[in-house]
């Protein structure tokens, strides 16, 4: 899995280069630009059906299909892992229509599609990072009328959010929101981030790379450009605070990263382990080891 | 000529002039005029049908009328036609300086969030961000309209009636506006609940000085709140004048049937 896989050549040619036609790309491209124009601001564009349901990625393959040329190479995760369904799913998509390289390695990528997470290594201004979000309107819950909501949007009318997040506050004592955690874009526009856990909220923020998110089913595109200001809502005596864990990871030892639970047996244990995986195996490579994994080099002799 | 903030309350806060509203060939309300000065509460009064909720709405920018203008005099004493604002400005004084209080008290709460929240909304949309300052100021206007403390986290769903009217109430009380519009808030509530309401609301009006525009067809609301009136029927004002007078010495032949129309118990 961690090989950069070359598959140049391959590509099946009854596909236009990434399954879209020209002529959508570049009305892709133009809601893309218009959203770097105006951070954080939802640019409704025509969504086309994709091979798959709603719900599975259909706006984030859109915007990767968009912009993605022959000499990039293509990092897909779902919930940080490389492995899992909806990545393996979408990155063989791009092998078979684009038939660019593909990685696991975060550093190695020129464009990530990520569906929900974003990596725990350090994005760098080369780097395009691409959403997955199934609801783009984060006053969606409290305002279910459309042109209510883009009014507000438009008015900067903010009040609702922090109803919210009031009403949280009320009914546990603490802000409960773990994901979709609202954020303020540059001093302007209210976003959701997608179904993000809050514990990546902070990175979203001065990021050098670029974030695009693809919304299909409603048909929006926003985007953050490099070097913004992203700040997530609070109250001045509720501040914004990211998810704590009470261990390391416990394969590679990690601390500071976010962490999936893994049921082990029907006795109730169960192991905390790092969600973002490529970041996991590097660790292990260069020697560390938690509390209930195994040194990779020892594992490698045993067999 | 050099206005005196202090003499302010000699000036109208609304003015209304030849407000028109068609609906079609229809008609709405026709050539409505009137002024509303500080602390004044004015009833519309009239039967089923007779235009008093579209004046309101008109009033309220909740509908634009086909003619005619309507003036608002705003902290800073400018009077300003609310139809020429941007929509901005519109709404900021929605949720600021007026209230509107609907007859049917889940069309101006939000029935899925607590109590607490409903009355902290307008102070969020302000741009108050103290959880503890919301929360105190909710509890303090939840005492006001006699609802329990203990109901701040409840949701309106699980109120009474008059619980509900009461909270929306608050709602709309809490950022001190000048200006409250309500339409029919007696409206379905036994009279019990609604003798209650009444006194709560004359108390509040008075303590606060505000302006009121309250629509009602029941003419004991408007004898018991209003110190103006003006009676309504197929659009047309067809009578206005102190409460008291037009109640007890009405001229017009429809004002004579509607007040002889109430039932003695």
């Amino acid at each position: 899995m961690t090989e950069r896989v070359e598959t140049q050549g391959i590509s099946d040619e009854h596909y236009n280069f990434a399954y879209l036609d020209e002529q959508t790309k570049r009305m892709i491209r133009r809601a893309i630009l218009k959203g770097i124009a105006v951070p954080g601001y939802q640019v409704p564009f025509a969504a086309r059906e994709m091979p798959m349901p709603y719900g599975w990625g259909t706006g984030g393959i859109q915007v990767t299909a968009a912009v993605i040329g022959k000499h990039d190479c293509l990092k897909m995760i779902d919930q940080g892992s490389d492995d899992t369904t909806n990545a393996v799913a979408l990155r063989n998509f791009f092998v078979e229509t684009t038939g660019v390289d593909t990685t696991t390695k975060t550093k190695d990528a020129s464009i990530i599609q990520t569906r929900h997470r974003i990596p725990e290594e350090t994005l760098t201004k080369d780097q395009v990072l691409v959403y997955q979000v199934p609801i783009p309107e984060p006053l969606r819950f409290l305002e279910p009328r459309e042109t209510e909501t883009r009014k507000m949007h438009a008015l900067e009318e903010y009040g609702l959010m922090h109803v919210k997040l009031y009403e949280d506050i009320a009914k546990f004592g603490h802000i409960a929101t773990a994901y979709a955690y609202p954020v303020m874009v540059q001093d302007r526009y209210v976003m959701d981030p997608s179904p993000t856990p809050k514990f990546d909220n902070p990175k979203m923020d001065q990021m050098e790379a670029l974030q695009l998110f693809g919304a299909g089913r409603e048909k929006r595109i926003y985007a953050i450009p490099p070097h913004t200001k992203v700040v997530s809502l609070d109250f001045e005596d509720h501040p914004f605070e990211v998810t704590k864990f009470d261990q390391p990871c416990a394969i590679c030892g990690a601390e500071e990263v976010y962490l999936d639970e893994v049921i082990l047996d029907d006795d109730g244990n169960r192991m905390f382990v790092c969600s973002d995986s490529d970041f996991c195996e590097e660790r292990r490579e260069a020697g560390h080891v938690g509390h209930l994994g195994t040194n990779p080099l020892e594992a490698e002799g045993n067999d | 000529m050099s206005l005196d903030i202090q003499s302010s309350e000699d000036f109208p806060l609304l003015q209304v002039s030849n407000t028109t509203k068609l609906y079609g060939g229809r008609i709405g309300c026709k050539d409505v005029s009137f002024d509303l000065y500080p602390g004044e509460v004015l009833a519309i009064v009239g039967e089923s049908g007779s235009g008093k909720t579209t004046l309101l709405n008109c009033l309220a920018t909740r509908l634009t009328p086909t003619s005619g203008s309507v003036n608002y005099r705003n902290r800073m004493g400018q009077m300003r036609n609310l139809y020429e604002m941007s929509e901005a400005e519109r709404r900021m004084l929605m949720r600021t300086d007026w209230g509107f209080v609907h007859q049917h008290p889940a069309d101006g709460l939000r029935m899925t969030v607590s109590a607490g929240a409903n009355v902290g909304e307008r102070l969020m949309a302000v741009g108050a961000r103290h959880y503890g300052n919301i929360r105190d100021t909710a509890t303090d206007w939840l005492g006001r309209v006699e609802i329990a403390e203990d109901r701040i986290d409840d949701d309106p769903r699980a109120f009474s009636g008059g619980m509900r009217q009461r909270l929306q109430i608050a709602r709309n009380l809490v950022t001190a506006p000048r200006l409250v519009f309500m339409d029919e808030p007696t409206g379905g509530l036994d009279v019990s609940v609604q003798a209650r309401l009444l006194d709560l609301l004359r108390g509040l009006v008075a303590d606060l000085g505000l302006s009121v525009i309250i629509v009602t067809h029941d003419l004991a609301v408007a004898r018991l709140l209003s110190h103006r009136i003006l009676v309504m029927r197929h659009g047309h004002v067809i009578e206005s004048g102190l409460t008291d007078q037009v109640l007890d010495d009405p001229q017009e032949s429809y004002t004579q049937l509607l007040v002889s129309s109430i039932l003695q118990p």
